[in-house]
């Protein structure tokens, strides 16, 4: 078999998924950590994306795929046991629609970690806002994303089961407030509780150092 | 049982004009449903509940949306002709980032060309240029991006070819003197029925921007 290659960095949930997507299908890889991938990328990450510089990069057979939802489509059609993806072309699209959700909307979930005072409480609405679409038209009633497996959004998503907590704790405040949710906060257990994700769980307390650390640069590029 | 097939679209949108292609280049027949923006009908609003955008593509009642996931399913529900993705995984993880590159950079850098003034159109301008370098560079001597035939990249960035004339008169230059391949391919993508068929008059794309940036009071 073909050498796999992940070239990633510890916190991020991008590399997360991939990382993810290879455990349930059972694949053997080389994991390698970029040191300081914000402020000194390595020779390697830059000759494997050179159009945008990030991880994760998958490198197969010494060939490159970046993007994280790319390389989960490729791990999908060159992997096909344990499928993240249903047959139905039309369910496939309401899969891909929702990843795409997820990556379109990121950035405004994120928001409260990033601000302050009066911008936070708006940031935190906004985000509510978002995962309020999430839950009712994306989960719905269904245990995943994917219907009764989990599947491509599920794992897109993956990161709000996995480190909102800890990203609240970092930022000071209360997305998921207690009682609201019920459907999402349903999910984020059934999600944490597959077992590659459990297993895979990153260390809670470097996270929240890492969130805090990252949130105090935020805050201080915003005042200057 | 017959197909049914209905296109929410808005006749400028590059967004649209990449599942027209797609359709004609399988040749799906459908119904086309012209969208007023300003007016969004209750189809819409009931099909695209999440984003009340066009387009949408409407099989046997079930709605799909966003551009390119709209195209990926009519490329694996008409897969017996004309294949948009290529059929490799390893070309296709490529064709999904480069299209993926051009929904990420290209538009957002050419809507800031007409829509903004001053410093800000100067980034622009500069980032617009820099965007179309890396674009030249992965064609490099490729007649397509998909290589011997048109493919998933060349539908994902040929509708913006529509829009060059609007992005030249405010961006004040010249595409082909800095992008003379990309010209060149446009022109190529431009000789297939499908392309040719589906694109608008460039100048006609340059007048309804006009009237957009009256009602948004950018004139």
């Amino acid at each position: 078999m073909e050498e796999v290659k992940l070239l990633g960095s510890w916190p991020s949930p991008f590399v997360h998924r991939v990382i993810w997507a290879l455990k349930l299908k059972g694949i053997k890889y080389e994991y390698v950590e970029e040191e300081d991938v914000l402020y000194n990328k390595s020779e390697m990450l830059l000759k494997y994306n050179p159009v945008h510089k990030k991880v994760p990069v998958f490198i197969h057979g010494g060939k490159p795929i970046a993007e994280s939802i790319v390389i989960l489509e490729y791990i999908e059609e060159t992997w096909p046991q344990n499928p993240l993806l249903p047959d139905d072309p039309h369910e496939r699209a309401e899969a891909r629609f929702w990843t795409k959700f997820e990556e379109d909307k990121i950035q405004k979930i994120f928001g409260f970690l990033m601000t302050a005072g009066e911008k936070q409480v708006a940031a935190t609405k906004e985000a509510q806002e978002v995962l309020r679409i999430v839950e009712e038209h994306g989960l719905g009633e269904k245990k995943f994303f994917g219907g009764n497996n989990m599947g491509l959004a599920d794992i897109a998503f993956g990161w709000i089961a996995t480190s909102m907590e800890i990203l609240e704790q970092a930022a000071g405040v209360k997305v998921l407030e207690a009682n609201t949710f019920p459907r999402l906060k349903a999910w984020i257990q059934n999600f944490n509780e597959i077992p590659v994700i459990k297993e895979s769980l990153p260390d809670r307390n470097a996270l929240l150092t890492y969130y805090k650390a990252r949130r105090v640069v935020f805050l201080s590029a915003a005042a200057s | 049982m017959a197909d049914e097939v209905v296109l929410l679209d808005f006749w400028p949108s590059m967004f649209g004009m990449r599942v027209r292609i797609a359709l004609a280049e399988k040749g799906i027949k459908y119904e086309y449903k012209e969208e007023d923006l300003k007016n969004k009908s209750p189809l819409l609003l009931q099909m695209n509940p999440i984003h009340k955008k066009i387009p949408v593509l409407i099989h046997n009642g079930k709605p799909v949306c966003e551009s390119l996931i709209i195209v990926q399913y009519i490329d694996e529900v008409w897969k017996d002709k004309s294949p948009l993705l290529p059929s490799h995984p390893y070309q296709r993880a490529q064709a999904r980032f480069w299209a993926d590159f051009v929904d990420k950079k290209v538009f957002d850098v050419s809507r800031r060309l007409w829509t903004t003034k001053g410093e800000e159109k100067e980034a622009a301008k500069k980032e617009f240029f820099e965007t179309y370098k890396i674009l030249e560079g992965e064609l490099g001597d490729k007649p397509y991006f998909g290589g011997e035939t048109f493919g998933y990249v060349d539908l994902a960035l040929v509708t913006f070819y529509s829009w060059f004339y609007v992005f030249e008169t405010f961006g004040e230059f010249n595409i082909e003197a800095e992008c003379p391949k990309i010209i060149a391919w446009a022109k190529r993508c431009l000789q297939k029925e499908s392309v040719a068929k589906t694109l608008p008059d460039q100048k006609k794309v340059y007048e309804f921007v006009g009237q957009m940036r009256k009602r948004f009071g950018l004139e």
